[in-house]
Order: C-alpha cells, then structure tokens, then sequence
C-alpha cells in the first residue's frame, strides 16, 4: 500500500474502473464510525490501529476554530508512533492513571456527510462519551469530523479530529483515547 | 480547638520544620485563611509579557480566588484591575483573552478605560455630584511589577518590590528565560486541567523529583533511550536549593542549567533532523546548536511561592479552587520570531508529557487526588516532609540544599506559608 494519499488515490483510480466506483454514502461512513467508536470502548487496540493511513493523524485540538493544528498546542497530534505509543501506555499496566483503563461508552450521532467522492469523504457527527473509573463517572461531549479514504481493504481514517465543546475549559485527566 | 485557631496559638500542633498535619489538605477554615493570609498579602504571577504584547490586548486572571483582568493600556502599560464593576459588582470581562479599547459593564454600562479610570455612565442625570463621583470609582487595581517577562500583581502596596521579593530565584528565571534560543520567550498556548484535591499538594510535586521515576514510568518507556538516561534524575548529581521566601529551585539535569554552555556537545539523535532542517533554512551551525539546544528545554524547574513554577520547558501555574479542588495550567512557551520547526518541536514535547491526554499529567492527577481522598482518613497524622532532612546543607544565608530527591523545596514553601499563616 502506497504511504501517501496522492499515491492511494491513484492505485484506486487504477485499478477501479471510473464507471463503478461508488461514491462514499452516509450509511457506509456512519458505520465505519461506529465501528472504531466500538473498537474503542472495547479496547480492541490492534484492530484500531489498522483503520488508519500510514500518514494519518488524530487530533484534539484546544482553540475553537484552529486550522493549522500542526503549529498549534493540542491535547493530542498523534501520528502513527504516538497512536501506538498511547495504545501501549493503556495496555501496559505502568501508567497509574489507565491501572485500571476508564470503561467507556461512547455514542455517535447527528452525522451529516460534509464532503463525499468515490475516494474520500469527510464525515461530521456528534459524540457524547461516559467514562467511569474510580467510582467517579465524568462526560465529554464534541463533534468528531473523520476524513475518510478507500482503500482496497475498505475505508480508512485520513485525520480524526475532535472538537470538544469545552476545551478552553480545565478538564480531568482523560487515560483514554476520545 | 479548630485548626485554624491552633495554628496561631499552638503551631507546632500543625506544621514543623519537616511535617505538616492533615488539616492543611482538608480544613476548609484554612484554605480561606489561605486566600487572605497568602494569596492576598504576597505578589501573585497573573501573566507573561507575550500574553498581552500589544496595547489594548486582555487576558483574565486570578488572584486566589479574585477575578482580575491584566490589560495593556493606550499607552502600553499594564494593569491588573479586579474584575468587577465598581456599580453593582458585575464582571466586566467574561472572555479568557482579546483585544478591547475599554471595558464596558454590561448590566448597566458603565464604562472604563484601560487604565481603570471611570468615563461613561449612562443616563447620568439620575445621579448628582454627591452620588456619582468619577474619581472615587475607578476600578480596583492591584500593584503590578514584572521580572525578565513574567508579571506578578499584588493587593498589598507596603511589601517589598517584586525583585526583593524574588531573591535569589531572579538568577534562575534569568537562566530559564534562555530557552528562547536567543529569541524572546513567548506563550504558544496551554492545557488546563483540574484534579480534587489540595493546591499544596501540586505546590510540593513541582519540587519531587522522588516520583518520577515511578509515575511516570509510561512516559519513561515511550521516550527514547538517550531522553530515558537524561530524566533518570536520580542518578544525575541534581540538587535541590531553598531560595528564600518559599521559592525553590530542583536541578534535574545538571548539563541543562546553562543552555548557552556546551553548544560544541553532540546534537542528540532526537534533535538531528530538526538540526538538519535548521542547517536547510540557512541557520549558521553556532545558531542551530543554540536552538536544538533551547528546544528541549532547562534541567530545572524553579518554584515561585505561591503559584508559579518556571518547570523544564513550560509555566506551571496554579490556582486554587476550594479546599479539595485545584486547577493547573501548564503553558507551552517558544521562541518569539524563531524557526517555526523549532516551536513545533517544542510543542510536541509539551504535547507529549503535559496536559489531561498527555503522558504525564494524568498520572500526576492520578496520584494528587488520591492524596486527598487517602487525607480524608487521619486528620491526627502527619504528611512526611522529611526525605533528605538530616543530610541538609546550610548556606551561609540561612538557606538550605541538599539532593535532587530531598523534600529541601517542600520545606522552603511550608517555611514561608507558615510565616504567612501565623501572623
């Protein structure tokens, strides 16, 4: 699989013949957030490592409205290391905050396709996330905007990025990924 | 005898040079003794310069818990004016940061320049010369003086200058503010977060070099293995110094003291390909090492009694919320007109450790809430502040050093809180 997204788009141009390839639906997308939603709160770490491109980020960001998260303080700017240097602080026992890791449920609506083509979509919806850990249950809510790309294997997360709606606010410490 | 009452009358009861009793976790009576007795009697740090570098630019702020606003005035000075109108009591300010030419109340719109002084009051003629006189009613403002970027406001007008005040700690945000590569130092955003418990309990962990080894080993095992030797900060001849008036100062990494030393020393492999990068947009090699070399920051963080630590690479502030609630901000600092690639390394390294997601914080959150809840049990016993006590060295000044992992700095800020507290 090329590593770029230039290079994936060509490959499905390719090998796809133009008169076939479907465009991105709505219920093709929400399902696909679903799912990592379910991998998430399910602690299927491995599988959600692989639903990302190679240049993929997940991003959470602090100001409202910030486009250039890259020059920007975030709460999170994970590339494909960091993504899996956080998967394995939840899964190592060391990290005092994740012993045990919070149990969530996260739940996904509202969605709405901002941007759709046969090779890419973006994706927005609402997410409201109950952690509970320590006898102690908090909630998070925001919109998430997923940029999803085909690929052969199905879609495939370009950038994450979630929007809380209180992020200028001082919030507890989050052991766990949103 | 409540505690509040014994510490005037029976201290030792409460806090020794080497322990301190439950109740300054838990008692309420104390934290809003606290408010006064220290947060309102000492200079407080409400900003930094780059927070409002152009006259008219606002940023909100507390002085334990008062509301307060720092603006940079038509004429470039700045002020600190409490938060609140001088008519009824509203907030005249409810936005974090910006930019105004006034402030305006708006529940009935009495208006104020910047520099606090009273000018617009509606439907004036409801009011006469006795009732209505501008000149008693400008805002609150507090005294404000600054040192090398960092402002501190206070209530009182017969303590000491801010510099006195500072002491010995002035060399040490000196060496601090080097981190700007030879730019200088600018705020580049924050993260905030809350924890249930105590503000002193954060107040110590800035000078706890004995935990880090243990709570953050998750971010010890995702760093890289030249960052993992230079943060095993027990084995690295680090020492702690009181530096009078509650303040401290804890060397972690003795090489990283003086960024402007040792700029010949090897690139660490961390840094190379910023190095590079730095060498591409036309940085001569002398400025290249000095950058890389600022990017990751001091070996030390330097404590300022009562809620500023000036830590590695970021502001450590903290602010009081009640008795059992604490919130901290950690506010990434960069060089101001220095190489983009430099401050986005910065930032990734604060991103890394400091914030509610990052590698570190949460675990530090972890372990100060479960102080408070784990000081709801034994209101009679003790909290140890003793690590390092007999081993103390005396400075000919009356202060203390000793090693990295001593409890010297905790010592220092409940030194000076009980100076404040009993009088």
């Amino acid at each position: 699989m090329e590593a770029d997204d230039d290079g994936l788009t060509m490959n499905i141009a390719m090998t796809i013949p133009t008169t076939t390839a479907a465009t991105i639906t709505l219920a093709e997308a929400m399902e696909f957030a679903w799912y990592e939603a379910d991998l998430l709160d399910h602690a299927v770490y491995e599988e959600w490592l692989a639903l990302w491109t190679d240049d993929a980020r997940y991003i959470v960001p602090i100001e409202p409205g910030v486009t250039d998260f890259e020059n920007a303080v975030n709460y999170a700017y994970d590339d494909h290391e960091m993504r899996k240097k956080r998967v394995e602080r939840l899964l190592s026992g060391q990290s005092v905050s994740a012993s045990p890791v919070a149990r969530t449920v996260r739940s996904l609506s509202r969605f709405r396709m901002l941007k759709t083509s046969e090779t890419a979509c973006e994706l927005r919806c609402a997410q409201i996330i109950t952690e509970f850990r320590r006898g102690r249950e908090r909630t998070y809510t925001g919109d998430v905007v997923f940029e999803l790309v085909r690929a052969e294997s199905g879609l495939k997360i370009r950038r994450k990025i979630v929007w809380l709606i209180n992020s200028t606010e001082a919030l507890g410490g989050i052991g766990y990924i949103l | 005898m409540t505690s509040l009452a014994e510490l005037t009358s029976n201290p030792d009861d409460l806090i020794r040079k080497d322990r301190v009793r439950t109740p300054l976790y838990t008692d309420p009576a104390i934290f809003d003794a606290e408010m006064t007795k220290i947060f309102h009697n000492t200079w407080v740090w409400v900003a930094h310069v780059s927070e409002i570098p152009n006259n008219g630019d606002f940023k909100m702020a507390q002085v334990g818990l008062e509301p307060v606003i720092v603006v940079r005035d038509r004429k470039g000075q700045v002020h600190v004016h409490l938060n609140r109108c001088r008519h009824r009591g509203a907030t005249l300010c409810e936005v974090r940061k910006g930019k105004t030419s006034s402030l305006v109340c708006p529940y009935h719109g009495w208006g104020y320049s910047l520099d606090g002084k009273l000018r617009g009051v509606p439907y004036e003629n409801g009011y006469d010369e006795t009732t209505l006189d501008r000149s008693e009613l400008s805002l609150k403002s507090l005294r404000v003086e600054d040192y090398n970027g960092l402002i501190f406001a206070t209530f009182r007008d017969d303590i000491e200058p801010l510099a006195d005040f500072l002491g010995p700690a002035k060399k040490w945000i000196d060496l601090f503010m080097k981190q700007g590569g030879g730019y200088p130092v600018k705020t580049l955003g924050e993260h905030k977060f809350r924890f249930p418990g105590n503000w002193k309990i954060q107040l110590e962990n800035t000078t706890d070099a004995y935990h880090f080894p243990l709570v953050h080993k998750s971010f010890l095992t995702a760093v890289d293995k030249e960052t993992e030797q230079q943060l095993d900060m027990l084995n690295n001849g680090g020492f702690v110094e009181d530096l009078g008036n509650g303040h401290s100062v804890m060397v972690m990494i003795p090489e990283l003291i003086d960024l402007d030393d040792n700029l010949e020393a090897p690139i660490p492999e961390k840094f190379a390909e910023l190095a590079k990068e730095l060498a591409t947009e036309g940085y001569s090699d002398t400025e290249v090492r000095r950058i890389v070399r600022a990017v990751g920051g001091s070996g030390f963080n330097v404590n300022l009694f009562p809620n500023l630590a000036c830590s590695m690479a970021f502001f450590r502030v903290l602010q009081p919320v009640s008795v059992n609630e604490t919130e901290i901000r950690h506010i990434a600092i960069g060089m101001d007109g220095g190489p983009a690639a430099a401050n986005r390394a910065r930032i990734r390294l604060h991103e890394f450790f400091q914030g509610p997601m990052g590698f570190g914080s949460p675990d530090d959150a972890e372990v100060w809430d479960r102080v408070q809840h784990g000081a709801q049990g034994g209101d009679d016993m003790w909290i140890m502040l003793n690590r390092g006590f007999p081993k103390e060295e005396s400075l000919p000044d009356g202060r203390h050093r000793s090693d990295v992992s001593a409890e010297t700095g905790m010592r220092a800020a409940y030194d000076q809180w009980k100076r404040m507290m009993t009088v």
